[in-house]
Formats: C-alpha cells, sequence, structure tokens
C-alpha cells in the first residue's frame, strides 16, 4: 500500500483527539506506514470470515443476579477531576452548547 | 539486617516460625531501596509509613498474620491500582492520580499478608518492552546498569533481580512479565488469560492483559499466583474456574513422561546465536530429566507480531480513549483549550501522552477506521484464531511448547528507542501465547558469554498453570541461575 500522506495523519490524529505537532505528523507518517507496510504480511494468511471470534479463549461469560450494588461513591469519584463543583457532585468542563 | 536473598517462601516460614518479624522484613526491603534503588530506577514510589503500621499490626496478631504471605514485602507496577497510593501507570496524563479503590490483585495479596512497599516504573500504560517508554525516565537492569531491564514491567523484573523486594506483580499484554523477567535472570508468569481478575489493572488491550508474579523461584510464583488467581464479580472475564490447586514444590521430581513440543522453523529469525545455544541446552536438561523433546507445527506463529501489533492498539485506542480530561487525569490549560470542549481534548491528549502512545493510539485508530477495519482488525483477529487453533493442536500431542523468552539478551538503553519496528519484534516470542490466551513461564536457562541472563519460556494448556510450573521447576531444581547474584543488588 502507498506510504501514509500528512492528509492521512491530519485525519487518523482528528480521530484520535490529538494534536499532533508538524514533526509529529512527519515522523508518524513515516513510522505508521513502515508498521502498516510490515503488518501487510497478515494478507497472505488464508482465513474464512468464521475465524474471526473476539476472544479465542473465552467462550462464556458468568452472569451475576440483576441486583443493585453500591457503585463509587460520588465524592470519591470527583476527587481526581481536573476541574469539580464539588458541592455539586459536577465535573466541569469547557461549555459544550451555545457560547 | 536479614539477608536480601530470602525467597517469599522463606521469609513466609521464618515470620510464621516468630523467628523474623513483620516489621523488619519491611524496614530491611526499604533500606535496601533507599541504598541501591538510585542506581537502578526501578521504583515511582514507596509507601514506608503506611507499610510499617500495616506490618506491625501483622506482628500484634492481626488475622492477616496466618496468611500464606503473612510479612512479605512487594513491589507492584504502577498500572496495578493501590487505594491511597499513587498509581501513574508510567504516564504524564495520571502523575497526580489516586485511586479510590485497590485492583482486586492487591486486596488478595494483602488479606494474604504481604505488604505492599511501593510502585515500580513501567513502560508508559505498559507499552513499551524496555522501560524507557516511562514518562518518569527509564529503569536500569541490575546485571549492567547500561543495558534495558526489558518491558514494560522493567521496574518489578530490576527490583526483584537486585534482591530489593522478593517478588512483585506485573502485568503482561505481549510479553511485559516474561522478557523482563528474561532480561533481569528472574522467574515470570503469565497465567492464563481469565485466570486472574484485571478489576484495578489500568487497561492497555483488554483481551490480552494479565496480571502476574515475578519472583526469585518458580514455587514463589506458584504461591502468588494461588493468592491472585479466581474468579471475581468485579471483572466477567475472570473464569469461574476453581483456584489454582495448591503447588507444591515437590509436584514433580523430574519431567518423566511429559512431551515438550519445539516449534518447527520458529527459531530462525531474529535469533542470537547464544541464546539458541542457551535454549538448545535447556531442552537437552529436560530431556535429561525425561522429557520426550520433539518437534511441533505452529504454522501461524511467525504472523504473531504483525497481529499482536494490529490487535493490541486497536484495543488500545478505544481505551484510552477515556483519557479526556475530564474524570481524572491532568487537563490543558491553554486559553483555547478552556474554552472549547474539543480543543480542551486535543491539547489535552496531546501533552498528556508520550511518544509511543500516540504512535499506538494512531495505529489503533487507523486500523479500526472505516475503510480499513477489514483489511487490518479483523484479519489480525482472524489470523489470532489460527494461532490458537495451532497451539490447540500442537496441544492434543505435547504438554508444553517450549520457546525462548526473547531473541537477544538486554540490550542497551537507547538502542531502540527510535526505531519502533525493531522493539516490537523483541515480543516474537511472547506474543503467542498471549495472543490465544495461554498460560507461559519464564525461567532462566544460564548467562551469555557477557554475563546477560537468557530465559527458557514454557507455554501451557489453558489454565494448567500446573504442568509448566512443574517443567520449569524440574529445570531449575538442576540448574538453579536464580542464585546468580548481578553486579548490583541490594
Amino acid at each position: 500500500m502507498p506510504p501514509l500522506s500528512d492528509a492521512d495523519v491530519i485525519r487518523i490524529a482528528r480521530l484520535a483527539r490529538l494534536d499532533l505537532t508538524g514533526l509529529e505528523r512527519h515522523r508518524l507518517a513515516q513510522e505508521l506506514s513502515a508498521i502498516l507496510d510490515y503488518a501487510g504480511q497478515l494478507t497472505r494468511v488464508a482465513t474464512a470470515a468464521s475465524e474471526s471470534s473476539l476472544h479465542p479463549g473465552v467462550r462464556q461469560l458468568p452472569e451475576r443476579p440483576d441486583d443493585p450494588v453500591p457503585g463509587l461513591d460520588r465524592n470519591e469519584a470527583l476527587q481526581n477531576a481536573p476541574d469539580a463543583d464539588v458541592r455539586a457532585g459536577l465535573f466541569r468542563v469547557p461549555r459544550v452548547l451555545g457560547g | 539486617m536479614t539477608d536480601p536473598g530470602l525467597t517469599v517462601r522463606e521469609i513466609r516460614d521464618r515470620v510464621a516460625a516468630g523467628t523474623l518479624s513483620a516489621v523488619e522484613s519491611c524496614r530491611d526491603a526499604f533500606d535496601r531501596i533507599a541504598k541501591t534503588d538510585p542506581r537502578l530506577g526501578a521504583f515511582l514510589a514507596v509507601d514506608r509509613e503506611r507499610a510499617l503500621v500495616r506490618a506491625a499490626a501483622l506482628d500484634a496478631g492481626a488475622p492477616e498474620r496466618e496468611g500464606p504471605l503473612a510479612g512479605v514485602p512487594l513491589a507492584i507496577k504502577d498500572n496495578i491500582c493501590t487505594r491511597g497510593l499513587v498509581t501513574t501507570a508510567g504516564s504524564r496524563a495520571l502523575a497526580r492520580y489516586v485511586p479510590p479503590a485497590s485492583a482486586t490483585v492487591v486486596d488478595r495479596l494483602e488479606r494474604a499478608g504481604a505488604i505492599v512497599v511501593g510502585k515500580t516504573n513501567c513502560d508508559e500504560f505498559a507499552m513499551g518492552s524496555s522501560t524507557e517508554h516511562s514518562a518518569f525516565g527509564p529503569t536500569r537492569n541490575p546485571w549492567d546498569v547500561g543495558r534495558s531491564p526489558g518491558g514494560s514491567s522493567g521496574g518489578s523484573a530490576s527490583a526483584v533481580a537486585a534482591r530489593l523486594v522478593p517478588a512483585a506483580l506485573g502485568s503482561d499484554t505481549g510479553g511485559s512479565v516474561r522478557q523482563p523477567a528474561a532480561f533481569c535472570g528472574i522467574v515470570g508468569l503469565k497465567p492464563t488469560y481469565g485466570r486472574v481478575s484485571r478489576s484495578g489493572l489500568i487497561a492497555f488491550a483488554s483481551s490480552l492483559d494479565q496480571i502476574g508474579p515475578l519472583t526469585l523461584t518458580v514455587a514463589d510464583a506458584a504461591l502468588l499466583l494461588e493468592v491472585i488467581g479466581g474468579p471475581d464479580e468485579r471483572d466477567s472475564t475472570a473464569a469461574p474456574v476453581s483456584a489454582v490447586s495448591p503447588f507444591r514444590a515437590d509436584m514433580l521430581a523430574d519431567a518423566r513422561g511429559l512431551r515438550v513440543g519445539v516449534p518447527r522453523g520458529a527459531l530462525g529469525e531474529g535469533l542470537d546465536g547464544e541464546m539458541a545455544a542457551l535454549f538448545e541446552g535447556a531442552l537437552a536438561v529436560l530431556a535429561a530429566r525425561g522429557a520426550h523433546v520433539e518437534p511441533v507445527d505452529l504454522p501461524h506463529l511467525p504472523f504473531g507480531i504483525p497481529a499482536y501489533y494490529v490487535v493490541a492498539t486497536a484495543e488500545a485506542s478505544s481505551n484510552l480513549a477515556r483519557y479526556d480530561g475530564v474524570r481524572y487525569g491532568v487537563r490543558s490549560a491553554e486559553d483555547d483549550a478552556v474554552s472549547d470542549l474539543r480543543r480542551m481534548y486535543e491539547r489535552t491528549r496531546q501533552q498528556a501522552f508520550g511518544a509511543e502512545v500516540k504512535r499506538r493510539i494512531m495505529l489503533g485508530t487507523y486500523a479500526l477506521s472505516a475503510g480499513y477495519y477489514d483489511a487490518y482488525y479483523l484479519k489480525a483477529q482472524a489470523v489470532r484464531a489460527l494461532i490458537r487453533r495451532d497451539f490447540d493442536e500442537a496441544f492434543r500431542r505435547v504438554d508444553a511448547v517450549a520457546l525462548p523468552t526473547a531473541p537477544t539478551p538486554a540490550f542497551r538503553l537507547g538502542d531502540r528507542i527510535d526505531d519502533p519496528l525493531r522493539m516490537y519484534l523483541s515480543d516474537v516470542f511472547t506474543v503467542g501465547a498471549s495472543l490465544a490466551g495461554l498460560p507461559a513461564v519464564s525461567v532462566p536457562c544460564g548467562l551469555s558469554g557477557g554475563g546477560l541472563p537468557a530465559g527458557l519460556q514454557l507455554i501451557g494448556r489453558a489454565f494448567d498453570e500446573a504442568t509448566i510450573l512443574g517443567l520449569a521447576s524440574a529445570y531449575e531444581r538442576e540448574c538453579p541461575w536464580w542464585r546468580r547474584r548481578p553486579a548490583v543488588s541490594g
């Protein structure tokens, strides 16, 4: 496959919510191209769609009774927040709507 | 001052017999850390005050005194949460993160009487094979401080090899317990996927991550597995199989009757000549102890590295979406990040993550993006299923599969940091068991001419840790390489 262009890297970075510098984009275009080129050898393996499973070892997950149990305390949940209104019990973020 | 070379079992037995107090055992560990760790950088944090309070309570007759790990000082990799003690995962993103709860494994160790003395360095979010990708600087290999201890559990491996603590927990996604154990000349066990709860392990690649012990001896690894293993209502992938049957050090006096498969053709590319010779020598020892060593076919194993780096990065890109500067971790304080939510996400993540984490998030995002999902992610998952099928076939004929743990001995710090693909190839022999979800142990199998350790890796059937631990123990009894001390030692 052709090497990744700067536009490709910008598109992926936008999906990944990363504000990369120009130098980072330049290096990543080269590094990701090399890694994807290497990963291209997977196309040489004959596989059937049925062989794709989410996990080769896990067949079944146990279930528990659907009873409410106490979760994380609200103050504890807020203690690591970079910005919070602890009294109101809220995380604080930049304005999402309007402004 | 106690002998710094004591194993977990020896400390536990002395504490139980009353010839060593838990306080003494912990104080000695802190003294060794204070004296020796400045040369290694294995620890990111020590917790002297709380540890000594717990040790004193134990000596005063707290119920944990009856536990199988009473009075044993342990270190925990810093991507495993410890309530009230900063847990960074080696990332600037979590530099000040204090977990509100401990991981299940930490709770279980403490209930068994173990005392957490500190947190060990690792590659950022466990993404790396050298511990050089930690935001807080590299850890050094006690056999040669110019070399890497391996990674990502390099701090745990370095601390145990240097006898700062008798054991530590690490996490293994593609080899991150086994490879550093091999580089540092100690035992490292990656349990079967689902054997040990991941609750409280900071997620990297959830279908691969598994917590495992790093210890001086095989018997100690088995003992720690008994304590940390078993189902957990906080992790639905912790399999509802009964706990590991108690492992006895005398379980296998020899390897008689066991069949050990060696993958045909898997040892060619990239395997260092001295490492190959040490591996062959280890197989000869197993044969002399009664094992049948025979070739097996694992035709898809050579595709392990590309499959692994697609699956693991895809899962990482999804798992690391949570570091958005809202609920925990750092947040960018720049003007435009204060006024615009999307800019806040992008600037926060740009500043919080190091180069390797960004590389993997980018790779994983690409592999999951529209138009590429089938070609990369689904293809890699299909190859993964074939690798597991190869192992299932092999295990109809053999009881364990043997491979070297790593293709080379510990490499020099800085040697591979600028060549990601070359760094990824450090994991060439370990990713197979990870993709297949199978248990694998690395046991030291000798020293290179330059005095660097090598590891023998034994892979077993799902939930059959007992067989590979037995084989490793039979080897270890014949060749107790763990008794050799590295140049830097506590």
